[in-house]
Protein backbone atom coordinates (compact mmCIF):
# COMPACT_ATOMS: atom_id res chain seq x y z
CA UNK A 1 0.00 0.00 0.00
CA UNK A 2 3.09 2.13 0.26
CA UNK A 3 4.00 4.23 -2.82
CA UNK A 4 6.20 6.68 -1.16
CA UNK A 5 9.25 4.84 0.18
CA UNK A 6 12.12 6.73 -0.88
CA UNK A 7 14.41 8.06 1.52
CA UNK A 8 15.88 10.83 0.58
CA UNK A 9 17.62 13.16 3.28
CA UNK A 10 15.68 16.75 3.47
CA UNK A 11 13.16 15.53 1.06
CA UNK A 12 9.47 16.65 1.69
CA UNK A 13 7.52 14.34 4.37
CA UNK A 14 5.13 12.62 2.53
CA UNK A 15 2.27 10.76 4.00
CA UNK A 16 2.38 6.61 2.96
CA UNK A 17 -0.79 6.57 0.86
CA UNK A 18 -3.33 3.76 2.76
CA UNK A 19 -5.93 1.32 1.12
CA UNK A 20 -9.75 3.08 1.59
CA UNK A 21 -10.05 1.36 4.36
CA UNK A 22 -12.82 3.80 5.90
CA UNK A 23 -14.16 4.75 2.60
CA UNK A 24 -15.26 1.25 2.27
CA UNK A 25 -16.34 0.84 5.96
CA UNK A 26 -18.56 3.85 5.51
CA UNK A 27 -20.21 2.18 2.34
CA UNK A 28 -20.52 -0.50 4.71
CA UNK A 29 -22.38 1.79 6.83
CA UNK A 30 -24.31 3.39 4.74
CA UNK A 31 -26.05 -0.10 3.18
CA UNK A 32 -26.52 -0.96 7.19
CA UNK A 33 -28.42 1.94 8.03
CA UNK A 34 -30.67 1.99 5.11
CA UNK A 35 -31.46 -1.75 6.41
CA UNK A 36 -31.84 -0.78 9.55
CA UNK A 37 -34.03 2.19 8.43
CA UNK A 38 -36.17 -0.25 6.13
CA UNK A 39 -37.11 -2.56 8.85
CA UNK A 40 -37.82 0.05 11.33
CA UNK A 41 -40.30 1.73 8.57
CA UNK A 42 -42.14 -1.32 8.90
CA UNK A 43 -42.56 -1.46 12.94
CA UNK A 44 -44.59 -2.92 14.49
CA UNK A 45 -45.76 -4.89 11.35
CA UNK A 46 -43.38 -8.24 10.21
CA UNK A 47 -40.73 -6.10 7.52
CA UNK A 48 -39.78 -8.13 4.11
CA UNK A 49 -36.86 -9.49 4.68
CA UNK A 50 -35.16 -9.86 1.23
CA UNK A 51 -33.85 -6.56 0.90
CA UNK A 52 -32.53 -6.18 4.27
CA UNK A 53 -31.00 -9.47 4.06
CA UNK A 54 -29.35 -8.75 0.75
CA UNK A 55 -28.03 -5.12 2.27
CA UNK A 56 -26.46 -7.03 5.59
CA UNK A 57 -25.10 -9.64 2.78
CA UNK A 58 -23.17 -6.70 1.29
CA UNK A 59 -22.46 -4.75 4.06
CA UNK A 60 -20.82 -7.68 5.26
CA UNK A 61 -19.04 -8.27 1.70
CA UNK A 62 -17.72 -5.10 2.35
CA UNK A 63 -16.77 -5.52 5.86
CA UNK A 64 -15.12 -8.54 5.23
CA UNK A 65 -12.66 -7.21 2.00
CA UNK A 66 -11.82 -4.52 4.34
CA UNK A 67 -10.44 -6.72 6.31
CA UNK A 68 -8.60 -8.57 4.18
CA UNK A 69 -7.27 -4.89 2.92
CA UNK A 70 -6.68 -3.87 6.46
CA UNK A 71 -3.81 -6.45 7.37
CA UNK A 72 -2.27 -6.23 4.26
CA UNK A 73 -1.39 -3.02 4.69
CA UNK A 74 2.20 -2.01 5.61
CA UNK A 75 3.19 0.85 8.09
CA UNK A 76 0.03 0.73 10.12
CA UNK A 77 -0.08 1.80 13.74
CA UNK A 78 -0.96 -1.41 14.77
CA UNK A 79 -0.22 -0.66 18.53
CA UNK A 80 -3.06 2.80 18.01
CA UNK A 81 -5.48 0.22 15.81
CA UNK A 82 -5.95 -2.10 18.51
CA UNK A 83 -5.68 0.66 21.35
CA UNK A 84 -8.91 2.91 19.92
CA UNK A 85 -10.28 -0.64 18.42
CA UNK A 86 -10.88 -2.38 21.62
CA UNK A 87 -12.12 0.46 23.53
CA UNK A 88 -14.67 1.47 20.37
CA UNK A 89 -15.29 -1.81 20.43
CA UNK A 90 -16.42 -2.24 23.70
CA UNK A 91 -18.68 1.28 23.34
CA UNK A 92 -20.49 -0.29 19.82
CA UNK A 93 -21.11 -3.43 21.28
CA UNK A 94 -22.67 -1.64 24.23
CA UNK A 95 -24.56 0.66 21.69
CA UNK A 96 -25.91 -2.10 19.58
CA UNK A 97 -26.81 -4.03 22.61
CA UNK A 98 -29.09 -1.05 23.12
CA UNK A 99 -31.08 -1.15 19.86
CA UNK A 100 -31.11 -4.80 20.49
CA UNK A 101 -32.80 -4.42 23.45
CA UNK A 102 -35.21 -1.86 22.51
CA UNK A 103 -36.11 -4.30 19.58
CA UNK A 104 -36.75 -7.55 21.55
CA UNK A 105 -38.57 -5.30 24.15
CA UNK A 106 -40.87 -4.79 21.44
CA UNK A 107 -41.74 -8.30 20.11
CA UNK A 108 -39.25 -8.26 17.74
CA UNK A 109 -38.94 -12.13 16.83
CA UNK A 110 -38.10 -14.98 14.49
CA UNK A 111 -36.46 -14.13 11.04
CA UNK A 112 -36.82 -9.76 11.67
CA UNK A 113 -34.67 -10.31 14.89
CA UNK A 114 -31.95 -12.63 13.23
CA UNK A 115 -31.42 -10.13 10.31
CA UNK A 116 -31.42 -6.93 12.40
CA UNK A 117 -28.75 -9.41 15.19
CA UNK A 118 -26.70 -9.63 11.83
CA UNK A 119 -26.73 -6.15 10.97
CA UNK A 120 -26.17 -5.07 14.92
CA UNK A 121 -22.97 -7.25 14.88
CA UNK A 122 -21.66 -5.44 11.57
CA UNK A 123 -22.71 -1.88 13.08
CA UNK A 124 -20.43 -2.80 15.69
CA UNK A 125 -17.76 -3.81 14.21
CA UNK A 126 -17.53 -1.73 11.20
CA UNK A 127 -17.56 1.71 13.06
CA UNK A 128 -14.87 0.22 15.63
CA UNK A 129 -12.57 -0.40 12.50
CA UNK A 130 -13.61 3.07 10.62
CA UNK A 131 -12.35 4.71 13.77
CA UNK A 132 -9.73 2.84 14.74
CA UNK A 133 -8.20 2.84 10.93
CA UNK A 134 -8.45 6.81 10.84
CA UNK A 135 -6.51 7.04 14.02
CA UNK A 136 -3.83 4.56 13.32
CA UNK A 137 -2.90 5.45 9.67
CA UNK A 138 -2.48 9.28 10.83
CA UNK A 139 -0.39 7.77 13.80
CA UNK A 140 1.90 5.73 11.12
CA UNK A 141 5.64 7.13 10.83
CA UNK A 142 5.52 9.12 7.54
CA UNK A 143 7.99 8.57 5.08
CA UNK A 144 10.14 11.14 2.56
CA UNK A 145 9.66 10.99 -0.58
CA UNK A 146 11.82 12.52 -3.48
CA UNK B 1 -22.55 13.71 16.70
CA UNK B 2 -19.71 16.22 16.92
CA UNK B 3 -20.92 19.41 14.53
CA UNK B 4 -17.77 21.13 15.74
CA UNK B 5 -17.55 23.53 12.77
CA UNK B 6 -13.94 24.50 12.57
CA UNK B 7 -12.07 26.54 10.36
CA UNK B 8 -9.51 24.43 9.00
CA UNK B 9 -6.25 25.24 10.10
CA UNK B 10 -4.36 25.99 7.05
CA UNK B 11 -0.78 24.33 6.12
CA UNK B 12 0.97 27.32 6.59
CA UNK B 13 -0.28 27.79 9.97
CA UNK B 14 1.37 24.25 11.01
CA UNK B 15 4.34 25.99 12.92
CA UNK B 16 1.81 28.11 14.63
CA UNK B 17 -0.29 25.18 15.64
CA UNK B 18 3.08 23.58 16.88
CA UNK B 19 3.93 26.42 19.00
CA UNK B 20 0.15 26.57 20.51
CA UNK B 21 0.35 22.94 21.28
CA UNK B 22 4.13 22.72 23.20
CA UNK B 23 5.88 21.95 20.30
CA UNK B 24 9.51 23.04 19.52
CA UNK B 25 11.27 25.50 21.71
CA UNK B 26 11.64 24.98 24.84
CA UNK B 27 8.51 24.05 27.29
CA UNK B 28 6.36 26.71 28.10
CA UNK B 29 8.85 29.51 26.82
CA UNK B 30 6.68 29.68 23.78
CA UNK B 31 2.81 30.42 24.18
CA UNK B 32 0.53 28.67 26.54
CA UNK B 33 1.07 25.69 28.88
CA UNK B 34 0.23 22.92 26.54
CA UNK B 35 -2.99 20.92 27.93
CA UNK B 36 -2.74 17.64 28.73
CA UNK B 37 -5.68 16.04 26.55
CA UNK B 38 -7.82 13.04 27.67
CA UNK B 39 -9.48 11.68 24.58
CA UNK B 40 -12.15 10.40 26.65
CA UNK B 41 -12.90 12.12 30.11
CA UNK B 42 -13.32 9.57 32.36
CA UNK B 43 -15.07 11.16 35.42
CA UNK B 44 -17.61 11.58 32.76
CA UNK B 45 -18.49 7.76 32.28
CA UNK B 46 -20.06 7.12 35.79
CA UNK B 47 -22.78 9.96 34.22
CA UNK B 48 -22.96 8.54 31.20
CA UNK B 49 -23.82 5.21 32.98
CA UNK B 50 -26.62 6.43 34.74
CA UNK B 51 -28.19 8.44 31.87
CA UNK B 52 -28.10 4.92 29.92
CA UNK B 53 -29.04 2.98 32.82
CA UNK B 54 -32.12 5.16 33.20
CA UNK B 55 -32.89 5.11 29.41
CA UNK B 56 -32.74 1.38 30.02
CA UNK B 57 -34.81 1.61 32.93
CA UNK B 58 -37.58 4.27 31.25
CA UNK B 59 -38.17 1.42 28.25
CA UNK B 60 -38.21 -1.56 30.07
CA UNK B 61 -40.41 -0.89 32.86
CA UNK B 62 -42.58 1.52 30.21
CA UNK B 63 -42.20 4.37 32.41
CA UNK B 64 -43.76 7.02 30.46
CA UNK B 65 -42.45 10.39 31.60
CA UNK B 66 -38.94 8.73 31.36
CA UNK B 67 -39.42 7.46 27.54
CA UNK B 68 -40.79 11.23 27.35
CA UNK B 69 -38.08 13.22 29.48
CA UNK B 70 -35.35 11.00 27.80
CA UNK B 71 -36.56 11.85 24.05
CA UNK B 72 -37.52 15.72 24.74
CA UNK B 73 -34.13 16.34 27.08
CA UNK B 74 -32.00 14.38 25.14
CA UNK B 75 -33.42 15.25 21.23
CA UNK B 76 -33.61 19.38 22.47
CA UNK B 77 -30.05 18.92 23.42
CA UNK B 78 -28.96 16.94 20.46
CA UNK B 79 -30.01 19.36 17.62
CA UNK B 80 -29.76 22.65 20.45
CA UNK B 81 -25.71 21.89 20.43
CA UNK B 82 -25.27 20.61 16.89
CA UNK B 83 -27.01 24.11 15.42
CA UNK B 84 -25.47 26.06 18.47
CA UNK B 85 -21.54 24.89 17.57
CA UNK B 86 -22.17 24.79 14.19
CA UNK B 87 -23.69 28.26 13.75
CA UNK B 88 -22.43 30.35 16.40
CA UNK B 89 -19.08 28.37 17.84
CA UNK B 90 -17.62 27.08 14.72
CA UNK B 91 -17.68 30.60 13.27
CA UNK B 92 -16.82 32.62 16.46
CA UNK B 93 -13.23 29.85 16.50
CA UNK B 94 -12.88 30.20 12.99
CA UNK B 95 -11.76 33.77 13.47
CA UNK B 96 -9.96 33.15 16.84
CA UNK B 97 -5.89 32.58 16.71
CA UNK B 98 -4.15 29.00 15.75
CA UNK B 99 -3.22 28.69 19.30
CA UNK B 100 -6.80 29.38 20.60
CA UNK B 101 -8.35 27.28 18.53
CA UNK B 102 -6.20 24.67 19.47
CA UNK B 103 -6.64 25.06 23.09
CA UNK B 104 -10.57 25.67 23.00
CA UNK B 105 -10.55 22.03 20.85
CA UNK B 106 -8.55 20.51 23.48
CA UNK B 107 -10.89 20.51 25.80
CA UNK B 108 -13.65 21.10 23.93
CA UNK B 109 -13.69 17.77 21.46
CA UNK B 110 -12.99 15.16 24.19
CA UNK B 111 -16.07 16.39 25.91
CA UNK B 112 -17.82 15.71 22.72
CA UNK B 113 -16.61 12.19 22.40
CA UNK B 114 -19.10 11.45 25.99
CA UNK B 115 -21.75 14.01 25.84
CA UNK B 116 -22.88 13.44 21.71
CA UNK B 117 -23.29 10.00 21.45
CA UNK B 118 -25.15 9.82 24.95
CA UNK B 119 -27.56 12.07 23.99
CA UNK B 120 -28.72 10.35 20.28
CA UNK B 121 -28.42 7.11 22.47
CA UNK B 122 -31.16 8.90 24.56
CA UNK B 123 -32.89 10.62 21.84
CA UNK B 124 -33.00 7.39 19.07
CA UNK B 125 -34.10 4.86 22.30
CA UNK B 126 -36.86 6.41 23.62
CA UNK B 127 -38.29 8.43 20.07
CA UNK B 128 -38.36 4.74 18.92
CA UNK B 129 -40.42 3.58 21.93
CA UNK B 130 -42.80 6.93 22.13
CA UNK B 131 -43.44 6.20 18.23
CA UNK B 132 -44.36 2.90 18.80
CA UNK B 133 -46.55 3.47 22.16
CA UNK B 134 -48.10 6.39 20.57
CA UNK B 135 -49.64 4.86 17.24
CA UNK B 136 -47.02 6.64 15.15
CA UNK B 137 -45.63 4.20 12.98
CA UNK B 138 -48.93 1.97 12.41
CA UNK B 139 -49.17 2.50 8.65
CA UNK B 140 -52.73 4.30 9.17
CA UNK B 141 -51.42 7.17 11.27
CA UNK B 142 -50.79 10.38 10.00
CA UNK B 143 -47.61 10.72 11.23
CA UNK B 144 -46.41 7.46 9.50
CA UNK B 145 -44.70 9.27 6.42
CA UNK B 146 -43.13 11.90 8.71
CA UNK B 147 -41.41 9.51 10.81
CA UNK B 148 -40.03 7.16 7.75
CA UNK B 149 -38.60 11.21 6.92
CA UNK B 150 -37.33 11.26 10.37
CA UNK B 151 -35.41 7.83 10.34
CA UNK B 152 -33.93 8.89 6.53
CA UNK B 153 -32.75 12.05 8.40
CA UNK B 154 -31.20 10.24 11.57
CA UNK B 155 -29.33 7.71 8.76
CA UNK B 156 -27.79 10.46 7.09
CA UNK B 157 -26.82 12.15 10.65
CA UNK B 158 -25.41 8.57 11.79
CA UNK B 159 -23.55 8.08 8.72
CA UNK B 160 -21.48 11.74 8.75
CA UNK B 161 -21.52 11.40 12.11
CA UNK B 162 -20.18 7.36 12.22
CA UNK B 163 -18.24 7.05 9.26
CA UNK B 164 -17.07 10.93 8.91
CA UNK B 165 -17.08 12.98 12.05
CA UNK B 166 -16.17 10.76 15.14
CA UNK B 167 -13.27 9.14 13.80
CA UNK B 168 -11.92 12.75 12.65
CA UNK B 169 -12.48 13.89 16.09
CA UNK B 170 -10.68 11.02 17.81
CA UNK B 171 -7.73 10.99 15.62
CA UNK B 172 -7.30 14.46 15.75
CA UNK B 173 -7.01 14.35 19.88
CA UNK B 174 -4.76 11.52 19.23
CA UNK B 175 -2.46 14.38 16.78
CA UNK B 176 -2.49 16.48 19.38
CA UNK B 177 -1.26 14.46 21.91
CA UNK B 178 1.68 13.97 20.27
CA UNK B 179 4.96 15.52 21.13
CA UNK B 180 5.12 17.05 17.83
CA UNK B 181 1.83 16.99 16.55
CA UNK B 182 1.23 17.55 12.90
CA UNK B 183 -0.54 20.76 11.87
CA UNK B 184 -1.23 19.45 7.94
CA UNK B 185 -2.99 16.07 9.51
CA UNK B 186 -4.99 18.17 11.98
CA UNK B 187 -5.97 20.38 9.23
CA UNK B 188 -6.94 17.70 7.00
CA UNK B 189 -9.00 16.38 9.12
CA UNK B 190 -10.90 19.58 10.83
CA UNK B 191 -11.92 20.04 6.92
CA UNK B 192 -14.33 17.10 7.65
CA UNK B 193 -16.26 19.10 9.97
CA UNK B 194 -16.61 22.48 7.45
CA UNK B 195 -17.63 20.17 4.75
CA UNK B 196 -20.34 18.38 6.80
CA UNK B 197 -21.56 20.67 8.87
CA UNK B 198 -24.30 22.45 6.34
CA UNK B 199 -25.68 18.88 5.77
CA UNK B 200 -25.44 18.22 9.81
CA UNK B 201 -27.23 21.69 9.74
CA UNK B 202 -30.09 21.39 6.93
CA UNK B 203 -30.91 17.62 8.73
CA UNK B 204 -31.59 19.21 12.15
CA UNK B 205 -33.67 22.08 10.88
CA UNK B 206 -35.70 19.25 9.44
CA UNK B 207 -35.70 17.08 12.47
CA UNK B 208 -37.07 20.20 13.79
CA UNK B 209 -39.78 20.32 11.37
CA UNK B 210 -40.87 16.64 11.17
CA UNK B 211 -40.60 16.46 15.36
CA UNK B 212 -43.35 19.61 15.93
CA UNK B 213 -44.96 18.16 12.60
CA UNK B 214 -45.68 14.84 14.44
CA UNK B 215 -46.25 16.17 17.89
CA UNK B 216 -49.12 18.76 16.28
CA UNK B 217 -51.13 16.08 14.45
Amino acid sequence: MSVSNVEAPGAPVTRQRFAPVAQLGTAALVLIVVGGVYMASYAPRRPPLTAPICLAAASAALLLVNVVMLFRTRGLAWDKFFLVGRWTLLSYVIAAGLIEFAFVHNHTRGGPLVVLTAMLVLFALDVPLIISYTVARYQSAPSRAG
Amino acid sequence: MTDTRVDALSTGAAAELATATGQGGSPGALGPPRPVIQIVPLKGLPVVAVVLGFLVASIGFNWQWGIDFNHVAGGGLWTGIDLFVGLVVGPILGRMSIPARAEFSARFMPKMVLIMPTLVAMTLASGYQLALDLGNLKASSPNHSWLIVSFIVVGVMAVVALGLLEPANIAVLFEMRKPRPDGEVIAKLMKRFIYTAGITGLMQVATLIIMTRVASQ
